[in-house]
Formats: C-alpha cells, sequence, structure tokens
C-alpha cells in the first residue's frame, strides 16, 4: 500500500519539524512495515513546463519514428525539439524541459543537435519525470487543464513523499489514506482528522426513481448502496490533482467515473463499482450464481463461473463477479451518460473465494477479503456523488439500500489480562486512553470495549492486548527470562542420527541437502517397482518436471554427484539423511474437527494416522578414488566393500547385531549388493550400483553406494560388557577349500558355531579363487581364550577340529592341508 | 700382582677408551683393555693359584679395577653412540611441510551444523527438540493453528498440496504443526524447539527457496509473559550473533500469535528481519485443550537458511542447496 505524505497530511496536520524518517519509524513502531520510502522530484530540477503542440513535422528518413515538434511554452517564438515518441497529436498539452532542467538519473538537458535539426528541450514521459515505471508514453493533458508555460514541477504536485507500506492480512482497514493516516497520528500522538466526519451527513436530493438493490442471502452481504446518477457528460475529464494523487498511489487513470471509484476506495478503503445504467436490464442483485455459465470480465477475459461465484446480478444475466472485478458487459464506456454506483460490504470469504476461484486478485479483492468497514459503503458511496457532481454534469437521481451494516461485537475486557500477558503493569486508564485513541468506545467501569467500525479484527481479549501492546511501543516490553525447566536432552533417536552424520563426515564424507522432488523417469530408471516406485504427487508442483516425492535418497546423490562432476570434481563421497515417501498407505479425506475445544482422542489419533509414515533413511555415493593421488602415488578407487563397510560401520555405531545376505535390489549391481539384515529384518543395502545406471547418470565406473533405513532400526540395548579376559590368547588357522558358490559368511558362521563358547575372534585373512573347478580356499584365524586359565594344546586342537567339521558338515568344506 | 701395575691398566683402558673416536676403535679398545686377553682378565684368572689370604686381597683389588673399567667403557660408549644416533638420525631427516593428507575431506552441510548449534543452545536450557513429519495434516498446519480455510493469512504461504487433495495433506509450510502435535500430546509445562523442513511454492532464487528450513520454540506454562518471549529471543539472539547483537520487536500480525511481532537483529550495522513471534493465541491453545485460565505461551520461529545467509555473509540461497563440496567441504563438522 503506498501513501503519498501530502495526502496523509490532508487528515493529520504534522508539524514540519517532524521529519519522514521519524513519520516512517513512528509506522514500523505500530506495525506498519515501511518498504520504500520513494522522495519523488527530489532528483529532478527545472525549467519544466508545460506546453501545447504547435506543428509535428515527421522526420522520415530514419529507421524509427522520429519528429520535429513545434512547441508553445508560453514563450514569444516556438520552441522547436526533437522527439521519439508518437502518442500525442498537434493540439495536446504536454510537459516540455528545457534546457538547463535535469531529470531524474542526473539526464541534464541542453539544446542539441540531432537527426539534422536543432532541440531545444525534451517532452517528458512520466517515466522520465521519475512519476511512476507504467507511464510509457508522453503525458498529455486535457485542454485548459494546464497553464501553457506554468511550472509543471509544482503543476504536477512533483515533490511529494511516497511511503510503501506493508499492511497486514489483519488489517484491511489500513489499505487507505484514512487508516494509514489514522495509524500516523496514533503513533506520534497527533490530531487526526476523519475524512467520513464529513460525509456523515451528506444527503442528496432524489429526483427520479434508482436503480433497485437487493441482497439475496444477508450472509454474502451487509448492506448495499446503490446510487443513480444522471445527465454525465462523458468527455468530462479527470481533474490534474485527481489524476496525480492516482498515478503516485502506482494506478493508472482512465476515466472520471473508474478515477472517482479509484481514488474513493484508495482514499477511505471501500471499493466501489461503476456500472453503465442502461446496460442494466431491471435491479441489481447480490446472489450466488447457482450455475456453471460464461462470464467476460473487463479485463476482456472469459470466466466459466462457478455455482457458488458471488454476482451482482440483473434481471438477465450476471454483471460484475462480486466484489473481485466487474463485467465486460456493463463497463462505463466513452458513451455512458447514466450511472449506477454499487458499495458493498461483502462477506470477506465470499470474497476472497471469487477470486481464488479465479485466480483474480484485484485491488478491490484485496480489500474486501481483509474486510471493509461497513459503515463505508454508505459514505463512500456519498463520496463518490459528492465528487463526481462536482466534477462533472452528472446529478443525483436516487439511492436504494438493502441491509444494514453489522458491526464486531462488544469485547469485555479484565485490564489485568493485559498486564499478565505483557508481563508488565499497565494501569486501566492507560488501557482505557489508548483503545479509545485506535477509535474504541471504552466503558471504564465494566471495561466493555466497542470496538471502532473498521476494525473488525478486534474480537478478543487478545486482540485488545496486541493493540494496546503497539499502542505503548513493544520496546517498552521488559526482556526476562522465562523459569527454567529441569532437564532435557536429546532422544536416542536423535543421538543417533547425529552421531552417524558426524561419523560420516569425519570419515570424509560430505553431507548435501536434496529437494526431495522426483519423477516417474527417474524412479523407473532406478528400477524401483511395487511398493518401493509408489509416491505421493504433488498437486501443484514447482515444476512438471519433479510432480513426486522421493522414495529413495540415491537417486538424489546422484544429482548431486553430477552437478560436482560437471564442475570439476572428480573423486569425492557425499551422503545424505533425510526422509523418504512411499505411499504405503491411501489418503483418507480431510478430518476437521471443531476448533473451539481439544478434539477426542480418537479424532486426534485418526489425524496422526492420516499422515503417512515418512522413513527416516541415511545414503551415501561413493565414487572415484579412495584418496587423492598425489606424490605419494596412486589411490584405488572405491568398490563395493567400501559402501558394504560404511552400513556396517553405522549399524555397528548403532551397536545392532546384523546378517550379511547377498541381495537383487535396485539401484544396486545384482551381484555386488548387501542386503544387512537386523531382527530379521532387511534395514540396509550397499555395493555397487547398477552399471545401467552408472552409465545412464555419467558416473565414474563401479560407482558405489549405501542406503540404511536409521528409522527402521531397533532402539541399542543399554551396552552389559562381557569381563576382558588376561588370559593369554591361543592363534589357530585353517584353510578350507570350498564351492565358489558357498559365503564366506556361511563358512565363517559354521566355524564360530563349531568352535564353541571360548572363539574370541575369527579373522579372514586370506582368499585364493585361483584353485579352479568351481572351488576357492577361505583361510581363517580363529583366537580362543579362557577367561580363568591357559589353554592346553589339545583344547585349542579339540576347539579347532571341531570348527572345521561345523564347517565341513555345513558347506561341504574340506580342510586344506599344508 | 703390583698394584701400580693395576692403577696402570685401568688409567691405560680409560685413555684408550676416551681416544676412542667411533664405535668401531672402541670396540677394539674394549678388546685390548677388557677383553679376554686383556691383562686385567688375565690377572683375574690368575688369582686361583694364589693362596686364601693373597687371594681375598687381590681379588678385591682386581674387581674393584674391573669395575672401574667396565665404568669407563659404558661411559665411552654412551658417548659415542649418542654421537652416532645423532649423526645418523639427521642423515634420515625428511621434509615435513609435504602435502600427506590423501583423504577427501568430509564435512556436514551448515543446515545440520546451525540445527545442532541451536538445539544444544536450547535443550541447555531445558527444552526438549521434537520433530514432527514433512507431509503433513492440513488440519494441523492450518485449521488448528487459526488459519481458517478462505482467511487470507493462508494464502500468505503458497502451499503445496498432495493428491488427492480432498485429504488436506500437504507439505508443511512451516513447523508449528509440530507444535500443535507437542500440545496435543503433552501437558504443560512445554519447553520446546521444533526444528525440521517446510516447503513454500516460492522459486528458488539468492535468497528464496522452495525447500528451506525452520526452527521454532514453543513455551507454554504458568504466568508466562511477553517479557519472557523478549527475553529468551535477545538470548538466542546473542548466541548466534554474538554478544553485541541487539534485538528489535515490531507488531505483526500471524493468526497463532495475539499479541504478535517481528523479531528484528540489528547485525552489520543495519537492522535485519530475522522471525516472527509473539504470545500463543489463546484460540490455538484452546483447540489443544489447554487451560487458558491457567496457562499462557509464546512461540517464535525463524529460518534456518536465513539465519545462516545473515551470520556467515552468505549472499546466494544456490550455494546452500546445490551440494556443490567446495562450498559444504568449508564448515567442517562445525566445531
Amino acid at each position: 500500500m503506498r501513501a503519498p505524505l501530502s495526502w496523509i497530511k490532508e487528515f493529520v496536520e504534522i508539524p514540519a519539524a517532524i521529519t519522514v524518517e521519524q513519520i516512517s519509524d513512528a509506522l514500523i513502531r505500530v506495525g506498519f512495515e515501511v518498504e520504500e520510502i520513494i522522495k519523488q522530484g527530489s532528483d529532478l530540477t527545472g525549467p519544466l513546463v508545460f506546453a501545447k503542440v504547435l506543428s509535428i513535422e515527421e522526420l522520415t528518413e530514419f529507421k524509427k519514428p522520429v519528429r520535429y515538434v513545434g512547441l508553445d511554452c508560453g514563450e514569444e517564438a516556438t520552441r522547436y525539439v526533437i522527439c521519439g515518441a508518437t502518442n500525442f497529436v498537434v493540439g495536446d498539452l504536454i510537459v516540455a524541459a528545457l534546457p538547463g532542467a535535469v531529470l531524474p538519473g542526473d539526464f541534464s538537458i541542453g539544446a542539441r543537435q540531432t537527426y539534422g535539426k536543432t532541440s531545444n528541450g525534451m517532452i517528458c514521459s512520466g517515466r522520465e519525470l521519475g512519476l511512476g515505471e507504467d507511464h510509457l508514453g508522453i503525458m498529455t493533458f486535457p485542454e485548459d487543464s494546464v497553464k501553457i508555460g506554468g511550472d509543471a514541477i509544482a503543476g504536477l504536485m512533483v515533490n511529494d513523499v511516497i511511503f510503501d507500506i506493508a499492511v497486514n492480512p489483519d488489517r484491511g482497514y489500513a489499505l487507505s489514506i484514512r487508516g494509514i493516516a489514522r495509524e500516523v497520528a496514533g503513533s506520534l500522538g497527533l490530531t487526526f482528522t476523519d475524512p467520513v466526519d464529513a460525509l456523515r451527513n451528506l444527503t442528496f436530493a432524489e429526483t427520479g426513481k434508482g436503480v433497485a438493490a437487493k441482497i439475496a442471502d444477508k450472509s454474502t452481504a451487509s448492506v448495499f448502496y446503490l446510487r443513480t446518477l444522471s445527465n454525465f457528460d462523458p468527455s468530462a475529464t479527470t481533474p490534474l490533482w485527481m489524476r496525480r494523487r492516482i498515478e503516485k498511489m502506482g494506478m493508472r487513470s482512465i476515466s472520471l467515473v473508474v478515477d472517482i471509484t479509484n481514488y474513493v476506495m484508495l482514499e477511505l478503503g471501500q471499493p466501489l463499482h461503476a456500472f453503465d445504467k442502461s446496460k442494466i436490464k431491471g435491479g441489481l442483485t447480490i446472489k450466488r450464481i447457482g450455475k456453471v455459465q460464461p462470464f467476460t470480465t473487463l479485463d476482456g477475459q472469459v470466466r466459466q463461473l462457478d455455482p457458488d461465484d458471488l454476482m451482482v446480478c440483473d434481471d438477465e444475466q450476471p454483471l460484475a463477479l462480486a466484489g473481485t472485478m466487474g463485467g465486460a458487459s456493463s463497463e462505463i464506456s466513452e458513451t455512458t451518460t447514466d450511472i449506477a454506483l454499487e458499495a458493498v460490504r461483502f462477506d470477506p470469504i465470499c470474497v476472497a473465494k471469487n477470486s481464488r476461484r479465479h485466480r483474480l486478485s484485484s485491488e478491490a479483492s484485496r480489500r474486501l477479503e481483509r474486510s471493509v468497514d461497513p459503515s463505508l459503503a454508505q459514505y463512500a458511496s456519498a463520496r463518490f456523488v459528492q465528487l463526481l457532481t462536482e466534477n462533472s454534469s452528472a446529478q443525483h437521481v436516487a439511492t436504494v439500500v438493502d441491509g444494514e451494516p453489522r458491526f464486531a461485537p462488544i469485547v469485555t475486557l479484565d485490564p489485568a489480562y493485559i498486564s499478565r500477558i505483557l508481563g508488565f503493569e499497565i494501569s486501566p486508564a492507560k488501557i482505557a486512553e489508548i483503545l479509545r485513541t485506535i477509535g474504541c468506545d471504552v466503558d471504564e467501569k465494566t471495561f466493555d470495549v466497542d470496538p471502532p467500525s473498521w476494525r473488525s479484527d478486534l474480537l478478543t481479549a487478545a486482540d485488545l492486548t496486541e493493540e494496546v501492546a503497539r499502542m505503548i511501543g513493544y520496546d517498552k516490553i521488559p526482556s526476562v527470562l522465562p523459569p527454567r525447566p529441569l532437564h532435557a536432552s536429546l532422544t536416542p533417536t536423535q543421538k543417533r542420527r547425529r552421531a552417524v552424520a558426524a561419523m560420516l563426515a569425519s570419515r570424509g564424507l560430505a553431507e548435501v541437502q536434496t529437494f526431495p522432488f522426483t519423477n516417474q523417469e527417474t524412479i523407473d530408471s532406478m528400477g524401483f517397482l511395487g511398493e518401493r516406485a509408489s509416491t505421493y504427487r504433488i498437486a501443484n508442483p514447482m515444476s512438471e518436471e519433479f510432480p513426486l516425492m522421493r522414495v529413495h535418497l540415491v537417486p538424489g546423490l546422484i544429482e548431486v554427484a553430477q552437478r560436482n562432476i560437471s564442475r570439476g570434481a572428480r573423486d569425492f563421497a557425499i551422503f545424505e539423511m533425510g526422509s523418504i515417501f512411499r505411499s504405503s498407505q491411501k489418503l483418507v479425506p480431510f478430518i476437521s474437527p471443531d476448533l473451539s475445544k481439544k478434539p477426542s482422542q480418537k479424532i486426534i489419533d485418526e489425524i496422526f494416522a492420516s499422515v503417512p509414515p515418512q522413513a527416516y533413511h541415511v545414503a551415501g555415493l561413493l565414487v572415484g578414488k579412495i584418496e587423492k593421488e598425489d606424490w605419494q602415488g596412486k589411490a584405488p578407487s572405491y568398490t563395493w566393500q567400501d559402501a558394504i563397510a560404511y552400513a556396517q560401520e553405522i549399524l555397528q555405531l548403532c551397536n545392532l547385531e546384523w546378517t550379511v545376505k547377498r541381495s537383487d535390489f535396485a539401484p544396486w549391481h545384482p551381484g555386488r549388493c548387501a542386503e544387512l539384515i537386523v531382527d530379521g529384518k532387511a534395514v540396509a543395502h550397499a555395493g555397487e550400483l547398477h552399471p545401467r545406471i552408472v552409465a545412464k547418470y555419467g558416473l565414474p565406473e563401479r560407482s558405489v553406494a549405501f542406503a540404511v533405513g536409521l528409522s527402521a532400526l531397533p532402539d541399542s540395548a543399554l551396552v552389559r560388557p562381557k569381563t576382558v579376559g588376561t588370559m593369554p590368547a591361543a592363534l589357530q588357522d585353517v584353510a578350507l577349500i570350498i564351492d565358489a558358490k558357498v559365503t564366506a559368511a556361511e563358512v565363517e558362521s559354521a566355524l564360530r558355531a563349531g568352535a564353541g563358547e571360548l572363539l574370541e575372534s575369527i579373522t579372514l585373512f586370506d582368499r585364493y579363487d585361483k584353485l579352479g573347478d568351481g572351488k576357492i580356499s577361505l583361510a581363517f584365524s580363529l583366537a580362543f581364550r579362557a577367561p580363568d586359565r591357559t589353554l592346553t594344546g589339545a583344547e585349542v586342537t579339540e576347539m579347532r577340529e571341531a570348527a572345521v567339521a561345523a564347517a565341513v558338515k555345513a558347506t561341504g568344506a574340506i580342510l586344506r592341508t599344508a | 700382582m703390583n698394584p701400580a701395575d693395576i692403577a696402570s691398566w685401568i688409567s691405560d683402558a680409560q685413555k684408550a677408551f676416551a681416544a676412542a673416536a667411533d664405535l668401531d676403535q672402541l670396540k677394539v679398545a674394549r678388546l685390548t683393555h677388557a677383553g679376554d686377553k686383556a691383562p686385567i682378565s688375565l690377572a683375574s684368572r690368575s688369582l686361583g693359584s694364589l693362596s686364601v689370604q693373597e687371594k681375598a686381597s687381590a681379588g678385591k683389588l682386581i674387581g674393584d679395577a674391573k669395575a672401574e673399567i667396565a665404568n669407563a667403557l659404558a661411559s665411552a660408549t654412551q658417548k659415542l653412540e649418542a654421537e652416532r644416533d645423532k649423526k645418523v638420525l639427521l642423515e634420515e631427516v625428511v621434509d615435513i611441510t609435504l602435502p600427506v593428507q590423501r583423504r577427501h575431506r568430509g564435512g556436514l552441510h551448515p543446515i545440520s551444523i546451525i540445527k545442532n548449534e541451536i538445539s544444544d543452545f536450547f535443550i541447555e536450557q531445558g527444552y526438549a527438540v521434537e520433530e514432527g513429519p514433512e507431509l503433513e495434516s492440513g488440519w494441523l498446519n492450518f485449521d488448528a493453528l487459526n488459519i481458517p480455510a478462505d482467511h487470507p493469512a493462508r494464502t500468505m504461504q503458497d502451499t503445496f498440496f498432495i493428491e488427492p487433495v480432498e485429504s488436506g495433506v500437504v507439505l508443511r509450510t512451516h513447523t508449528s504443526p509440530v507444535q500443535i502435535r507437542t500440545m496435543l500430546t503433552q501437558e504443560p509445562p512445554i519447553y520446546v524447539i521444533c526444528p525440521g523442513r517446510t516447503f513454500r511454492a516460492d522459486e528458488l532464487d539468492a535468497t528464496h527457496s522452495p525447500v528451506f528450513h525452520q526452527v521454532e520454540g514453543l513455551v507454554v506454562d504458568k504466568a508466562i509473559t511477553m517479557a519472557h518471549l523478549k527475553g529468551t529471543l535477545d538470548n538466542f539472539a546473542r548466541h548466534m550473533f554474538g554478544p553485541d547483537v541487539t534485538t528489535r520487536l515490531r507488531p505483526s500480525f500471524f493468526p497463532f500469535t495475539e499479541p504478535s511481532a517481528e523479531v528484528d537483529i540489528f547485525f552489520n550495522n543495519r537492522w535485519i528481519e530475522w522471525g516472527g513471534c509473539g504470545m500463543v493465541n489463546p484460540q490455538v491453545l484452546a483447540t489443544c485443550g489447554i487451560d487458558t485460565d491457567i496457562y499462557t505461551g509464546f512461540a517464535f520461529g525463524m529460518g534456518l537458511e536465513r539465519t545462516l545467509m545473515v551470520r556467515h555473509g552468505i549472499t546466494d540461497m544456490h550455494d546452500i542447496v546445490e551440494g556443490d563440496l567446495r562450498f559444504t567441504r568449508q564448515f567442517g563438522v562445525g566445531l
């Protein structure tokens, strides 16, 4: 919302000693963020004069239009200037910058030779004068509206300060100069003159029959003022002062009638709509359209109406999308002589729905959906009649009213509540004073507070507390720490996540965070199937390229890897932790319990259950060499072993025990993927990525990855450590020849089972696969230790033989003899 | 066995050992003066032929002499070994300035680092860290927070909706639904922070990202006031931005707080918008079944990306979201 200081000053007497910055601070203090202070005219110096176009010579020998224009600048001789714009004709009044003038952007005007002529000045557009970005053409003015040769800087009221203010959605009243001026006055302790006061007793003589006005359903609009005017001369033009104010607000001057509707809206905050009365069949009714039909709004767009759309209709058809935009069929035209002016206090939700359904946010809907002062339908429409009759030949015919304004109820306030919330004492007298400043009526005995008509947001004691706080100043609130609760710590889950991240980061993996969006092509190219491929779709994604929620972390890591590779990285390791979204459950219809009290436990449980489970994973991608190659020599590449080791180390960090088995699992290489199983549940996969994926995404060959479902891991049990034995360990080596199809895990597990309780550790120290015949040799070192004695040779041999026997039995191994 | 002879053997040995220039020469000297054929050794072996009385006196004489020679040898050996070591170790000198780090440098994402830092700060003050799902019920994300369906406040946050839209499931637009979940499941006193990932349909540019992170705080207890909110934010701001930072509360609007405020910080000589805050709207407390006659509460929330960008002088959001290792590695593990 823009607000020119010159307009604010019409309603607040601001002493000269108060600076623009102080006004800005005063607005910020009471909750109006000043986003920009535009000091219009500060970089413009004259001479700048109004002039009349006397002659135009088109210089046709150039590639673009060039005009040599003769101007009457109120001087004896005609002044000639070169101009590249074409939106003016002989007889038009324009603004000319004369030599010596400096325009915004430090653009000095001088007499100069150009296009073979001497140009003695410049014809200006609004943009060149710094009056706004919208004005692309030369500014022209109606006949007699400006004085030829007169100073245009004064005439155009150029020198002004414009505040650009962010207005919060609860303060619809401040989308008007009236509202902003009231806040300036309140914040600075100055006197505010309400422009509405002058309109309260304004009445107009009834000279005929007005257009009928009706609200079909009073829940959609409380009050409808319809003012009929006639005898309007459509050649009437907008007075320059009004046009300039509208322009300073960032809008464009269109025609006198439309300009006045906009002017009154900007001044008071009530949107108005003017119909060409001759286009209205019968009377006007505000009603839901109740059916689907096309409707052309005055921006020329044909819109398909929804049965629920609130419309202003005549006896035959809809004429306006209520509170949002008028229709093309009844808009004010160059031939309109009779006018029906609508001012309605629409229900904010009805307007919000109109606006949302048609994706049409207008100056009117923006105000109406934030609530407009219900008393304004009367006053703003009166202001329109006043301004139109003063500035044209139009005459008031009749005013028809349906409904009546509904105001916010009285709030009974306990003044102690305010101190209780703010944390410092404020006397009831002070509270009453402040509430009166913002327009409330306050009964100091009962503390019944009647909010002003424009503050439909003041419904509760909490709302009034904010008003008191902001007018006193938030800076007056003391700074005190709350009482300190006894104890808190991270949950075991949170600690575990942190430990995993810290472990990976300190091992040389860099954490990345990717957007959790994906697409079907990625899911398919990864080879995900069934439940692992199904996910939730975003109804309104940022881009149609990524409409789905991710089902796995590895694709995101691949994307980041590609980006890093494209920027020159070769060897690196990255990881990500985050949620994945597999649509294991069908979404149920929205559960929406009453908000006035806590829902029942059953409903709460249903709401929680309506949110699908979202697994939390950690995944890593390792590409290229394990280490940097440098003067110390070459480095090996990451292998499937590294990926599996990381997955196992994560489980180890969580104090869990697991078993390993080979798995054909996307997106991994079907022969080189390990599945780690904890408590019978597959919780992690690791190994080499599928060669097809590596090739498709241009990763280094044999890139490897791991993924661990952290949320699937059981809690770690309290550690119950075994006593550390101090007796000597006995080492025994065994070499076994096995079929290559038998896994190392199977052999090791059999050895463990056979070796008995005194086996302390087992290490595979050699693997030989050149035996041929589909056989390989695995050599293990077994360490035995008893807690209470040195083991005898006989005991150790017996245990080794038992271990070997178990392996032979379970895996068909043959003991290899030296 | 002449004592004078013995004295000269000692002195000969001492001289010879002292004269040895290196361990090899010392070895020769040792053989000569302390070896099997050395006079002292020969004398020692001849003791057996002496009478008992002579044996006692001569034995002592020779024993002392042998000890003295052994001492001389030991000290010479020590000295020469030290000299040799010094020389050899000098020859083994390497250039320890050579680059030795071959392992890849890892690191946590700066958002994780700042999240951990904030969590630790509040845990230390007795706050628990609560988390919630990213796909969230619209009722928890909006309605329970006093953001009705057709209120302009709902369009303040451009929401991603999940199909079918009738489910009301959304990508949470803030971490506030975690506050609701907490209040629906826990009794006051409640002291929690809720860090997490949030979503709004904003185009990615230098300062916005459709996927970003927030941390929110919620306190519900007896006699909690806006002064407590201010104290908490002052403390938090000093922790994040240093002891000289000052804060400012500015009236604002959020449906779930009343009164509401923006919190600004004065940092690097300018006011910067940091986050939003306010006293929990009694309507929201009532929806969560908290007795508003007994309890009041405050809440605040800020963006982690914004906090990070302001504090570290990061000017482009792309650096935070793209996962370029050159960016992330600069933060290490956040110590």
